[in-house]
């Protein structure tokens, strides 16, 4: 017997809700970044909270929207606000991992349409380098976890680890290929003064960092750091009115497949299949108009899973897709421009990072590092262990 | 952590069969789904009165990593492998391998179960070449 349903497709909004150009993004902002021990998961939030505020040209009394994730604290969506003297009549504290802030994104356009609120704030901080607050990182033995905790599974690496045996068996894909994306984000790191590894790294370097879980290297994992973002979204009516040129919103879908890694339908396709199409349809563009892309690279075998998720490549052709450069500075695809969660910074959940910088893309802001003429991006953000995608596509007017 | 909250009401049949030797799982009485891990509604079409069975233990590994850096509990163990295995009956599980070389288990490889302890002293499901 299969699954049934008993609402007619018909009568499911979700099948005709558009949200392009339901909002724009007016401000972005990061904290300090790296190791900022003098910080508290607050203080880095307000410093981002503050650069983007002054990045739209707008006041913290504009914000009626709030948009939280973290595990730190008690109730962070309260603790926040408390801190940052906002009373919010809309807010969403989504958790779903490092996507949370796409998910976010989604679902401020979603409000702002309905009209629940017109300026939302989403921020976030983590000070998990600084101060040990390492909770994602905890081997968890309750509910569903009882059932993996006994093997000593490293989380969230060793999950990622499974998923890339998976495709390495499958495809043939090979430890050089995603050596190659890291040196190719690296290679955009060494652009941006912000990045918290800036030196020279060679293929080799990465293929004898040393394992952490087969088949991945530790050059292969994210970076460990304290950091914090902050991005305001509005409504199209003040977008207009500000000094900046809005980066809108196109298209946004997102979607939840497992919370386990046992539990994935199929260790080589990510939500990110479901969540692309939709933005793909709704924002009304095709992979090849696309000027520049941010995949969240919590590791390199995330990357590569997205990418064929999202239809860039073939199953099975993403290894090739990003081996020799393609992916770096002056290649045919630039990806993760602004070195990524490989490189660049990596506060435990990137994902806000990722918007940030889409929206300096697509302004023009990026200097050393910019994509000429960039007027099109897409940002795809992964959750958990390849657990939640949300994926954006941005653009100018 | 919660250790101590072990079995919970779905998971204590599962648990009591691995200390009598039995790798337990469920089906769904509704649409034959079969069901792992245990739970009170069938994931596939909702129903809510999935029965226990018992599986031949038999399966092939989907999955596998060698776990080099380890949690700082099982540091001393390391490298040790971590399993995917697909059981014969239709579903998947995490396990670990009982005895052998970590790195010459492979994807595909024929596996069956065998129970051993687990860190925290009860018995659970690990897996050796067939
Ligand atoms: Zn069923």
């Amino acid at each position: 017997m299969p699954a049934r349903r008993v609402v007619p497709i018909h009568l499911t909004k979700a099948a005709t809700l558009s949200l392009n150009k339901a909002c724009a993004i007016a401000g972005v902002a990061e904290s300090r970044l790296g190791a900022v021990p003098d910080a508290t998961v607050l203080t880095l939030q307000a410093e981002a909270l503050a650069g983007a505020l002054a990045d739209a040209g707008l006041e913290k009394a504009d914000i009626d929207g709030l948009f939280v994730s973290g595990a730190w604290g008690r109730l962070p969506g309260l603790q926040i606000a408390e801190y940052l003297g906002i009373q919010p009549s809309y807010s969403d504290t989504t958790m779903v991992g490092g996507s949370s802030f796409e998910f976010h994104l989604g679902h401020a356009a979603a409000a702002i349409q309905a009209s629940l609120c017109s300026v939302a704030a989403i921020v976030y901080g983590s000070t998990q380098r600084s101060r040990k607050d390492r909770y994602i990182f905890q081997i968890r033995s309750d509910l569903g976890y009882q059932y993996e905790a006994p093997y000593g599974l490293p989380t969230p690496v060793g999950a990622y680890a499974l998923a890339a045996s998976r495709h390495f068996a499958e495809y043939g894909t090979t430890s050089e290929q995603l050596a190659d994306l890291a040196v190719s984000t690296r290679e955009w790191a060494r652009r941006n003064p912000k990045a918290y590894r800036r030196e020279p790294m060679t293929r080799d370097e990465v293929l004898d960092s040393g394992w952490i879980a087969t088949p991945l290297h530790r050059y292969d994992c994210c970076l460990f750091t304290d950091g914090g973002g902050a991005a305001i979204i509005v409504s199209p009516e003040i977008a207009k009115t500000l000094d900046k040129p809005p980066v809108w919103l196109l298209g946004q879908g997102e979607s939840v497949s497992h919370a386990q890694i046992s539990e994935m339908p199929d260790l080589t396709v990510t939500p990110a299949a479901v969540s692309g199409k939709r933005a793909f349809d709704m924002a009304g563009v095709t992979h090849d108009q696309l000027d520049v892309v941010e995949i969240y690279d919590s590791f390199t075998i995330t990357v590569l899973l997205t990418l064929e998720s999202l239809g860039f490549c073939k199953p099975g052709e993403g290894g090739a897709f990003l081996a020799n450069g393609r992916t770096g500075p002056g290649g045919e695809f630039p990806l993760n421009t602004n070195g990524g969660g490989l490189s660049y910074c990596h506060p435990g959940q990137y994902g806000i990072f990722l918007i940030i910088e889409a929206v300096r893309q697509l302004r023009g802001e990026c200097d050393e590092r910019q994509v000429a003429d960039a007027v099109l991006a897409l940002v795809s953000g992964t959750g958990g262990v390849l657990s939640s995608n949300s994926t954006c596509i941005l653009g100018l007017e | 952590m919660a250790d101590d909250e072990l079995p919970d009401p779905d998971s204590e049949p599962f648990w009591q069969g691995c200390a009598e030797g039995e790798l337990r799982y469920q089906r769904c009485n509704a649409c034959d789904a079969a069901i792992f891990y245990p739970r009170a509604m069938c994931p596939v079409c909702g129903a809510t009165d999935p029965a226990w069975a018992v599986s031949a233990g038999q399966g092939a590994v989907h999955a596998c990593s060698v776990v080099h850096r380890a949690p700082p509990a099982l540091a001393d163990k390391a490298p040790y492998a971590v399993l995917l295995v697909d059981l014969d009956e239709g579903f998947r599980m995490m396990g670990g391998l009982a005895e052998g070389d970590p790195e010459k288990i492979a994807i595909g490889d024929r596996v069956s179960v065998t129970f051993r302890e687990g860190p925290d002293g009860r018995p659970a499901p690990y897996f050796v070449s067939a």
